[in-house]
């Protein structure tokens, strides 16, 4: 298989019109999105690292698509800020145009939205070779397409992203998370609910194999005893309260998807808080290990990978479509995804030629 | 279909009381928010189903008419002005809201739902819809999808397009679609986001999914004023590098706060140079540590004056006087131009300079509104339209700064979107490939170039129309240009 390796813009550009088939590669955290069509080289953005700009001060960045996301986590840090969209598989090796590309999340987009809310802008070269500019390196800006946004979750098969720059947060200084052992899914949905209905500022709602729920706040350290009492007073006194590193390491390990076999296939799943106890009790039935997420509104699904026809008749079966970023390439959906009029008419503008 | 045929095609489609037709009843869909641009529609479809929408947008590509969306015709770029001989379809009779799911958080809703009547339907859940346009109480949620609509509490929520969760949607060739879902997670590309902005270039929305947010529990209002301008930015500085991540950062100048005081007695201070209103939101505890931080700060910032709202309607009367700043102008000037600039918020006080510069250069005052946490400058160029050249000299200055905008990193246009009044500037931010591929994307959308032509994109070779103007609801003080 041939791979190459731009290590600029300008070289990426330049290598899109040689090939008939181009296969996007960030560090291959999510293996199920890479599509296989024969012949296809194998563009690895892995060289094109670095953050190109950081200006604390207006809260944005830029930075190469191959860049590692702890990279980037790294250099926020050390000005105390974060990416709101709380990225999976850092530790793993996710590249910020990997993460893009995929569309993925972590548990704390809940508090302030997903990675498309915080894109602001971004260069991509198009199958024709021409790198394009959507955006701009301001916060609020009206002008143009959103066509970077739209490249969110695009999996690499509309162009591809070179170049992306991003509205970032300050982090809350600290953290801590309540625990809570629940019955089954349904007490555990209805105890999000009571979260939400007490207007809990949460950065994270999870639920963890249907029987154990997570809630994470996150503010100053001052204000922290006051809302954990007022957060204990939903989830009842037995819960458990995790603080300090051993927190922070089970947000991580919920990130890095430790709680699913390594060699299973991992789905992910939209859903709503009104369809997810379905497909979860569904899930649980078949042994699939899963984790509910986002409050709700995700459903990550480990399975081993001969079970993916099961679980693509079960998601089409309830009208909804899962994302494999683990566990057979060539399949990135499974369940009832449709190719929409206005995906095809976005690509026939990107790649017309249908190199990627 | 012939073009001729189309009037009795869409007779068949609406009854008659619905086809508006008689130039009387034409004049009122004439233009938008930007009065000065003027057209006169061949026909009004009053539309009261997605049904009636989609087969007025067939009937139109068939005949080879162009057509065009309008919601309660707020835009305020002229993005929401017919085009000459074509057909409006108006949506503001498509104003339900189709359903509601506070544990999931959403709202489902026709176009035509104004904007404010969505936060009323969540507030008994604890819910509301965060984008906040200062037209609020009158634009609608199609029109806000349509621009990508910002307001003041952009910086920590961002704007409509974060906002929109799916979409069903006409293409301008009659092809149905839906976009997204109803949940706050999706798979595939974003191409709700792709819609949200389009100006109406790609077809008409049909049905809108919401994301609604939780009503913070406590609200902490405070307003500092400076000598300076200046002095006013640079708190705005300090707050962000503090970690602080406020609700709303706006500040106000002397000229626009005069005009706020005359119009609703905000009650602003009489001496300062500029206002800045800060607000924090959230959990008790949390917004008590962090006001505590931020008056600290603002204690360092220099301010003449500190006030804490105390109450709920102290806080009401601030924003009250921010929101009517721009209505209000029409106080102090016979005419106005509004700009919607946007520059890195480092850059606030070279811009401000810069403006000020241009104002004394042209010999025109402007006052400055603007959204200070984003970036968002909002100038209003006073002139008086029976002063002969003073038009051409306020647009000159406009011009200047949406240039000034440009060369400092930013963008032409923050909430308002380009319309016709900056698409001439669209490609001085871009660069050609961009334009050509954003041009490539609107020829895939809509083929024969019927969905709102002439906004956003300019035809090839087309001059710049001129504009001027208050929108009569400015006037009376309804709805506001930021």
């Amino acid at each position: 298989m041939t791979t190459i390796r731009p290590d600029s813009i300008e070289a990426l550009a330049a290598a899109v019109p040689a090939h008939a088939r181009l296969r996007i590669r960030g560090s291959g955290t999510k293996p199920g999105l890479a599509h296989d069509t024969e012949g296809a080289v194998t563009m690895d953005l892995s060289a094109l690292r670095g953050v190109t700009e950081y200006t604390p001060a207006e809260c944005t960045f830029t930075a190469l698509a191959g860049t590692p996301v702890a990279d980037v986590i790294a250099a926020l840090s050390s000005h105390g800020h974060a990416l709101p969209f709380d990225p999976p598989l850092v530790a793993a090796g996710a590249t910020l145009g990997g993460t893009v590309a995929a569309g993925v999340n972590g548990a704390c987009r809940y508090r302030f939205g997903g990675i498309r809310d915080f894109v602001i802008g971004a260069r991509i070269v198009d199958g024709c070779g021409r790198v394009l500019r959507g955006g701009g390196a301001v916060v609020k800006n009206a002008a143009g397409f959103l066509i970077h946004q739209a490249l969110v979750g695009s999996c690499g098969r509309l162009g591809v992203l070179a170049e992306l720059t991003f509205k970032v947060f300050p982090a809350p200084p600290a953290h801590v998370t309540m625990r809570a052992e629940v019955e089954d899914v349904g007490s555990a949905l209805r105890m999000l609910a009571a979260v939400q209905a007490a207007r809990v500022d949460a950065e994270a709602l999870d639920v963890d194999q249907g029987r154990r729920v997570h809630v994470r706040i996150g503010g100053f350290p001052e204000a922290l005893p006051a809302r954990v009492d007022a957060l204990r007073r939903v989830l009842g006194s037995s819960a458990e309260l995790l603080d300090g590193a051993e927190e922070a390491r089970a947000w991580s390990e919920a990130g890095e998807f430790t709680w699913a076999p390594a060699d299973a296939a991992l789905v992910r799943v939209p859903t709503s808080p009104s369809s997810v106890a379905d497909l979860d009790t569904a899930v649980a039935l078949a042994g699939h290990a899963r984790r509910i997420s986002v409050g709700g509104h995700l459903l990550w699904i480990a399975c081993e990978a001969s079970s993916l026809d099961g679980l693509d008749a079960c998601l089409r079966d309830r009208g909804l479509v899962g994302q494999v970023l683990r566990g057979a390439s060539g399949r990135p959906f499974l369940g009832a995804h449709v190719d929409s009029p206005v995906e095809a008419r976005l690509k026939a503008v990107l790649d017309p030629d249908g190199r990627f | 279909m012939r073009p001729d045929d189309l009037l009795a095609a869409l007779a068949r489609i609406v009854p008659p009381a619905r086809l508006l037709t008689r130039p009387s009843a034409l004049s009122a869909y004439e233009s938008d928010g930007v009065t000065a641009y003027r057209a006169r529609p061949r026909a009004v479809v009053l539309a009261e189903t997605a049904e009636e929408v989609v087969a007025t947008v067939r009937a139109c590509h068939a005949a080879g008419v162009p057509f065009m969306a309008r919601g309660s015709g707020t835009s305020l770029s002229g993005g929401a002005v017919p085009i000459e001989d074509g057909i409006v379809i108006a949506l503001s009779r498509m104003n339900r809201i189709l359903s509601l799911d506070p544990q999931a958080r959403i709202a489902v809703v026709e176009p035509g739902v104004v904007n404010l009547a969505v936060s009323a339907a969540a507030a008994p859940h604890g819910l509301y819809y965060a984008p906040d346009p200062s037209s609020q109480s009158i634009c609608t949620i199609g029109g806000n999808v349509a621009f990508n609509s910002g307001g003041a509490h952009c910086f920590r929520h961002g704007m409509t397009a974060n906002h929109v969760l799916g979409l069903k949607v006409v293409l301008a060739d009659g092809t149905l679609a839906t976009l997204g879902g109803p949940s706050l997670e999706q798979v595939g590309p974003d191409l709700t986001a792709l819609f949200c902005g389009s100006e109406g270039l790609f077809g008409v929305v049909l049905e809108i999914t919401l994301r609604l947010v939780q009503r913070p529990a406590v609200y902490r209002t405070v307003l500092a004023a400076y000598d300076q301008l200046q002095r006013a930015g640079d708190a705005v500085s300090r707050i962000i590098d503090s970690g602080l991540l406020p609700g709303a950062m706006e500040i106000m100048d002397r000229l626009a706060m005069d005009a706020a005081e005359a119009a609703v007695h905000a009650g602003y201070p009489t001496d300062a140079a500029a206002v800045l209103i800060v607000e924090c939101e959230g959990e008790e505890a949390q917004v008590a540590a962090e006001f505590s931080r931020l008056t600290t700060i603002l204690d360092a910032s220099g301010p003449t004056h500190l006030h804490v709202a105390a109450t709920d309607e102290e806080r009401a009367r601030i924003w009250k006087g921010r929101k009517s700043a721009f209505s209000a102008v029409g106080r102090l000037s016979p005419d106005f131009i509004v700009q919607d600039g946007v520059v890195p918020r480092t850059r606030l006080g070279e811009a401000l300079v810069a403006i000020e510069a241009l104002s004394r250069d042209h010999g025109l005052r402007v006052a400055n509104v603007f959204h200070a946490g984003d970036g968002n400058l909002h100038p209003l160029i006073l002139y008086d339209g029976r002063q002969s050249g003073a038009f051409a000299r306020a647009e000159a200055l406009a011009a200047d700064i949406l240039r000034l905008c440009i060369r400092l990193g930013g963008s032409i246009t923050g909430e308002h979107g380009v319309g016709l009044e900056k698409r001439a500037f669209l490609g001085e931010m871009y660069g050609e490939a961009d334009m050509a591929a954003m041009r490539r994307l609107r020829d895939a959308m809509d083929p024969r170039g019927l969905s709102n032509p002439g906004k956003k994109l300019a035809p090839l070779g087309a001059s710049h129309p001129a504009s001027h103007g208050m929108h009569p609801l400015e006037r009376a003080g309804v709805i506001s240009r930021a």
